[in-house]
């Protein structure tokens, strides 16, 4: 995808993920370079993998709502499947039994730490204010970030799936 | 790769289980590859450090896991240690249950490793062996009058609360006003939050939701006249073990106001500036407690409300003094302490002073600790944990751990996953890198043979499955979730053992 485009495409579908304010993770890879401030949300209502992912959706106008939805593993891999508009990211993962371990330990109850989702800042800044419960929970949380940690990269930069923001 | 296999163990080649039908040497030589290629491997203990173990074992293509337990059910501090009202942390059942149906993977409870059968037994059955039985004990408080009636572990009191058939016949003794409890982690909110939590709420979390608390807990729990609970701990508040989710909730426990002291939190709001945001909050939201007045609303709250906990720092327990007749606990003698050195290393020290806390009730909330399992396992008593390397166990090839027993009694549930994870990690990469032993292993096959001699069955997943159905249909009578069965004896007559 070319960048502005992309650009375009990536804003509409986040959009389009079930969520107004576009709840979608940026966060990955395991490839040098910082990639700038992103930070990170407790669960809420959508919810990822523990393990840095970066998820990137194409929005292809379907009739049945549903989106693309791309999924880069700290390894490199990505894994592709659709979600239904309205799904959480964890309802994809479990949905398409994606093979992603180690999240959803409480079945998106907000009662643990396995999923949580570093966000860019001009994309956090849209959604809605952060909970206590939320905040309780991310204090827990592995990889907890207030920016993006130097070591990881955001796994866009680095693939041909999209280029910025 | 042989030789190094044979300097390690130094055994002689396994006998092949099985000899070909003659004539058909093709499928021998696949079946004979594909059983060496079937790595068999065993974990011990059912709880989240066996299950997400398991669940990374299982990622290797043909590798083949048993899961030993020594309760006939499965699912360890999930469901004896996490408190009935707070079912959603219990989710993570469901997934463990997804891995249990794994064709590659076997439930095998009522099997105590260490007693029906031995470590070096399931070394030789086995490719590797990882022990994930986590801390059974409690740590003693190691002072005198431990031993007196109304003190009791705040382990056996969850254990009792919550099922477990060791501790059904604790008999806490709930007819005193005010009740210690000595320690300030997770544990110690859990235990104070279920003495304090009226009755009603205990049955009823939601309008038709029940909790599994055991029936006997919960009538026991009704008649109880406990109304003050003090948590205490020897350091300051920026030494608290417990985390903010559960602070709040008992901060918004019905019915009960928290007793904090100002004079214990001074100089605290600039201490906290540069500490890590977990710790941040948590102080924040003590501090809030103990020196905001409480605006209008909560302050009826807490005018109206009948209980009361609090948290008393600075005061470290030497003795628990007996009734006047000698024959139960009454209070708690404390020396009153003041820190020392800074940061992890923040020690409390006597002043000297002592102070006499009157109570009925004695609960010891410092900590969970392993035991040893066996003889050949290298054991560190003073940490309570099994020597290791990043999962594997020192001077032991082939033998791993993973959970508690590994990296010591703390951390919830999510901890313990990823470092299960890790040890899996390990293991597998051992695997792959021809460091476990070479040649087909019979796995359960051995072992069943050796427990069946030793008169010992095991309960399979399936079974406990019948069990489960049975616990949720007796639970359907009163709206509870289940009703948990808590003597084995019964359980093993219901699967027809």
């Amino acid at each position: 995808m070319a960048a502005a485009g992309g650009a375009r495409l990536l804003s509409a579908a986040s959009a389009v993920l079930g969520d107004p304010a576009g709840r979608w993770l940026h966060h990955a890879g395991s490839r040098a370079g910082a990639s700038g401030l992103l930070r990170s949300r407790g669960p809420g209502r959508s919810a990822e993998a523990s393990r840095p992912l970066s998820v990137l959706a194409g929005a292809r106008s379907s009739s049945e709502d549903k989106v693309t939805v791309h999924f880069i593993n700290c390894d490199g891999e990505t894994l592709t499947t659709k979600g239904k508009v309205g799904d959480s990211l964890l309802d994809v993962v479990v949905e398409n039994n994606l093979d992603i371990d180690g999240f959803g330990a409480c079945e998106g109850t907000l009662t643990c730490s396995t999923c949580h989702l570093i966000f860019e800042d001009h994309i956090y800044e849209k959604l809605d204010a952060i909970t206590d419960e939320e905040n309780h929970m991310l204090d827990l949380a592995y990889g907890l970030t207030d920016h993006m940690p130097e070591t990881v990269a955001d796994a866009r930069q680095s693939t041909d799936v999209g280029k910025t923001s | 790769m042989a030789s190094r296999c044979w300097r390690w163990w130094g055994w002689s080649a396994w006998p092949r289980t099985r000899l070909p039908p003659a004539g058909s040497t093709p499928s021998f030589r696949h079946h004979f590859s594909t059983q060496e290629k079937t790595p068999q491997i065993c974990v011990v203990g059912s709880g989240p450090a066996g299950f997400y173990t398991a669940q990374h074992l299982l990622k290797h293509p043909q590798a083949h896991v048993d899961i030993y337990e020594k309760q006939p059910v499965p699912f360890g501090l999930v469901r004896f240690g996490v408190a009935p009202d707070h079912p959603e942390v219990k989710n993570v059942i469901n997934t463990f249950t997804q891995t249990a149906h794994s064709g590659r993977c076997a439930f095998w409870g009522n099997v105590e490793v260490g007693r029906d059968v031995t470590v070096p037994e399931l070394r030789e059955a086995y490719h590797a062996v990882v022990l994930s039985y986590g801390a059974e004990d409690h740590r003693a408080l190691e002072i005198p009058g431990e031993e007196l009636p109304g003190v009791c572990s705040a382990r056996a009191f969850v254990g009792w609360y919550n099922g477990l058939p060791e501790n059904q016949e604790l008999e806490p003794d709930l007819s005193c006003d005010t009740a210690v409890i000595l320690g300030q982690g997770n544990v110690a909110l859990d235990v104070a939050r279920i003495l304090l939590t009226p009755p009603e709420h205990l049955e009823a979390l939601l309008l038709c939701q029940r909790t599994d608390i055991t029936k006997a807990a919960l009538g026991v729990l009704r008649q109880s006249r406990v109304k003050t609970v003090w948590l205490v701990g020897r350091r300051g508040p920026l030494q608290v073990a417990f985390t903010i989710k559960e602070l709040r909730e008992m901060i918004q426990l019905p019915g009960a106001r928290p007793i904090l002291d100002p004079v214990d939190f001074l100089g605290l709001q600039d201490k906290i500036k540069e500490v890590p945001r977990p710790r941040k909050r948590l102080t924040e939201l003590l501090l809030r407690t103990a020196t905001e007045k409480p605006g209008l609303e909560e302050a009826a709250r807490q005018a109206s409300a009948s209980r009361a906990w609090g948290l008393r720092f600075f005061r470290s327990p030497q003795q628990v003094l007996p009734s006047p007749d000698g024959r139960r606990a009454a209070g708690v003698r404390l020396a009153v302490t003041r820190l020392e050195g800074v940061d992890e290393a923040t020690r409390a020290v006597p002043t000297g002073d002592m102070e006499d806390l009157p109570c009925g009730l004695v609960l010891s909330s410092i900590g969970y600790k392993s035991r040893p399992v066996d003889p050949s396992v290298p054991f560190d008593s003073k940490l309570g944990v099994i020597p290791n390397v990043e999962g594997r166990v020192m001077d032991v090839p082939g033998l791993y751990c993973s959970g508690w027993v590994k990296r010591g009694p703390t951390g919830v549930i999510a901890t313990t996953m990823t470092d299960s994870f890790l040890t899996g990690q390990m293991l597998l990469q051992d695997l792959k890198a021809g460091l476990l032993p070479s040649g087909p292993r019979p796995g359960y096959a051995a072992i069943q043979a050796l427990l069946s001699s030793r008169g010992v069955r095991p309960v399979s997943f399936s079974e406990w499955e019948k069990l489960d159905a049975e616990e949720v249909a007796r639970g359907q009578g009163t709206g509870k979730p289940r009703e948990k069965l808590v003597d084995p004896q019964e359980m093993l007559r219901l699967l027809g053992h």
